[in-house]
Order: C-alpha cells, then sequence, then structure tokens
C-alpha cells in the first residue's frame, strides 16, 4: 500500500533492470579498456587514435557513456534519496549530478566526432 | 570470574541524553549464562534497568538487542559467544528508545501490516473443511512461516534506518512473501501491486545483514529475490 505513489515517482522494477543493464555494459567497457593497455606494449598516439577512429569503438564508448549517465541518474537517486533528507537540497544535488552526467555524455559525443 | 557491562542508560523522563553504565557480575567459575540470565541479575543490582523479555528460550521475539555490535535475542546468545572483553549492551538500532534497551517498534510494525500478514482467498465455495495443501505446496512455506518478529533483521538492515516509512524491511518482506507463495492464497496480484514501487521491495540492496542476524537462521534476502523476480515477471 503505497499511500502517495506520486511522489515515489521511479519505477522500481524499471530502476532495477536498468541499472543492471547498464552495469554490464560498462563493465565490458572497462575489461575492453583493461585489456588494450595490458595486451599494447607501448600505446602511442597513432594506436591511441586508431582504437577510436573505428566505427564500433565510437558506437561502443558512446553507448558506455550513455549508461554511466542512466546509472548515475538512478543510482544517486536511491543514495541521495537515503541520506540527504532536505528534500531541497536532495533535488539541488540530483539536478547537478544529471547535469554533470549529461555533460560528460555531451563532452564524449564531440570528442569521439573529433577523432 | 567477573563479568563486565556496558549497558545503554536512557530515561527521557530525567536524562538529557542516553549514556553507558558499566556494570559488573560476579559468576561462578566456568559457569554460562545467556545474556538475558546476566540482564536480570544486573537488575536485581539495579532496579531502574528497564529491558523486554517474556518466553526467555527464543520464540516470542521480545527481547532482541544489539550486543557487541550485533543484534540478536538475549535469552539465546550465551554470554560465552560475546568473547573475553567488556560486553557491550544497546537497544536495537534505528528505532526510537522508549528507555533504556526497549524501542518503540510502530515503525516496524506499520510496515509489517501494510503487507497485509494474514490469508486472503476470495474462492467462492470454500471447502466444507479445510483447504488442503499438498507436501510440496506446504514445503514453499518453510523458512518462512517460523519468524518471530523479533525485528533484529530490520533494525540491522541500512535501508531500514533510511527508509523506515518506506521500505518495507526484511522481516515484513519475508511475510509478504510467505503469503504470496502460500498456494490457498488467492490475492498474490493485489500483493504485488501493492509492493510494486520504488521503495518498498527495491530499497534491498542484497546487503544480507539480515540474514547474518536472524536469530532463527532465516534467509529474507532470498525471500526478497522471489519477490524481485515475481514483480519482474509480472512487469515483462
Ligand atoms: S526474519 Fe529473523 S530476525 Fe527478522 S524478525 Fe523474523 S525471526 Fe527476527
Ligand atoms: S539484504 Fe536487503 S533487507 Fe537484508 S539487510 Fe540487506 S538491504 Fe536489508
Ligand atoms: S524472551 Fe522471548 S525471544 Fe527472548
Amino acid at each position: 500500500m503505497v499511500i502517495n505513489q506520486a511522489s515515489l515517482k521511479r519505477d522500481g522494477v524499471q530502476d532495477w533492470v536498468s541499472l543492471r543493464a547498464t552495469a554490464v555494459i560498462i563493465t565490458f567497457f572497462s575489461l575492453y579498456m583493461v585489456w588494450f593497455f595490458v595486451s599494447t606494449p607501448q600505446v602511442t598516439f597513432e594506436i591511441w587514435q586508431g582504437l577510436f577512429s573505428a566505427l564500433w569503438m565510437k558506437v561502443f564508448t558512446f553507448a558506455t557513456l550513455v549508461c554511466i549517465m542512466i546509472h548515475v541518474r538512478i543510482g544517486l537517486w536511491q543514495v541521495l534519496s537515503d541520506y540527504v533528507k532536505n528534500a531541497r537540497l536532495r533535488v539541488l544535488l540530483q539536478y547537478l549530478m544529471n547535469l554533470l552526467a549529461f555533460a560528460y555524455v555531451l563532452v564524449g559525443l564531440f570528442v569521439l566526432w573529433g577523432v | 570470574m567477573k563479568l563486565n557491562f556496558s549497558i545503554y542508560r536512557y530515561n527521557p523522563d530525567v536524562d538529557n541524553a542516553p549514556r553507558m553504565q558499566d556494570y559488573q557480575l560476579e559468576v561462578e567459575e566456568g559457569r554460562d549464562m545467556m545474556v538475558l540470565d546476566a540482564l536480570i541479575q544486573l537488575k536485581e543490582q539495579d532496579s531502574t534497568l528497564v529491558f523486554r523479555r517474556s518466553c526467555r528460550e527464543g520464540v516470542c521475539g521480545s527481547d532482541g538487542l544489539n550486543m557487541n555490535g550485533k543484534n540478536g535475542l538475549a535469552c539465546i546468545t550465551p554470554v560465552s559467544a560475546l568473547g573475553k572483553g567488556k560486553i557491550v549492551i544497546r537497544p536495537l538500532p534505528g528505532l526510537p528508545v522508549v528507555r533504556d534497551l526497549v524501542v518503540d517498534m510502530s515503525q516496524f510494525y506499520t510496515q509489517y501490516e501494510k503487507i497485509k500478514p494474514y490469508l486472503i482467498n476470495d474462492d467462492k465455495q470454500p471447502p466444507a473443511r479445510e483447504y488442503l495443501q499438498s507436501p510440496e505446496e506446504r514445503e514453499k512455506l518453510d523458512g518462512l512461516y517460523e519468524c518471530i518478529l523479533c525485528a533484529c533483521c530490520s533494525t540491522a538492515c541500512p535501508s531500514f534506518w533510511w527508509n523506515p516509512d518506506k521500505f518495507i524491511g526484511p522481516a515484513g518482506l519475508l511475510h509478504a512473501y510467505r503469503f504470496l507463495a502460500d498456494s490457498r492464497d488467492t490475492a498474490t496480484e493485489q500483493r504485488l501491486s501493492e509492493l510494486d514501487d520504488a521503495f518498498s521491495v527495491f530499497r534491498c540492496h542484497g546487503i544480507m545483514n539480515c540474514v547474518s542476524v536472524c536469530p532463527k537462521g532465516l534467509n529474507p534476502t532470498k525471500a526478497i529475490g522471489q519477490i524481485k523476480s515475481m514483480l519482474l515477471q509480472r512487469a515483462v
């Protein structure tokens, strides 16, 4: 019996699935990057640029950035609604962090565009 | 042999703030006792010490306490299990203290009430005698019905500390699953829809503090996982 559905706005099942789905992609990207650094004896600018010039890598990187944004939205909403009891402050912090996560996606997009 | 205790004391009528008070108990060498027995003897020294107890054998769930940092029932926790040093006894964490070791359990019971802890059956033609269950159907309730609502689990759960008004907590959710799993209960859909929000179930992050403290050896995390997958199946 959720008395005030409107105040709980987020969808539990949806969030639960999204958190896990995005975590999988973030994990794969991290593992791939680790593997890249381990398997490349010397990372020169050319190799580094070559890595990101492939279309699939651009897509992979961009997808990961979007996943991080979604993960941050949900994850930090959970953390903040646990620890920050003042509603105004919580909404402000949430807004700033969401903005930051969105900025990361945009920066990533333009960097990838330029490669 | 001397046993040393440090016990949380707070009487809101006279104290401005809670404090820890030291006690000593002289016991026969090599003799073990339950923490509750020690508390009863300490109350003879100091009759102002307040705690709850009833059955003194681990079936009523009255004397959930925090002993050396871990929740448990005082009546079935041997003093010897708490090590050699000073024994620190506090009330269950996260709930308002009424006095000394007695906490106000209203929030805990409110969450329990929310899950409708009774059998709902809207069968138009109930059987003449009782509802029968096969041994397999009955088996599904094992590990669920044994809960004595001592609140050791919910008060050990960080998610319950931060959102005791919105998160049902491990004890309530264990009971919720007990009725979801019951072949005689017909309100499965209604029960699930009432749990389907971002807090009631999904504030559980699987930390498993509840499992590590349950004095009856139950596994609320597993029950919560079952509820989550039922909610998931319902959504897709
Ligand atoms: S699940 Fe265990 S710890 Fe929790 S209330 Fe029931 S008996 Fe107590
Ligand atoms: S597993 Fe869930 S209910 Fe149990 S202590 Fe952890 S968060 Fe709380
Ligand atoms: S006194 Fe009943 S459970 Fe401890």
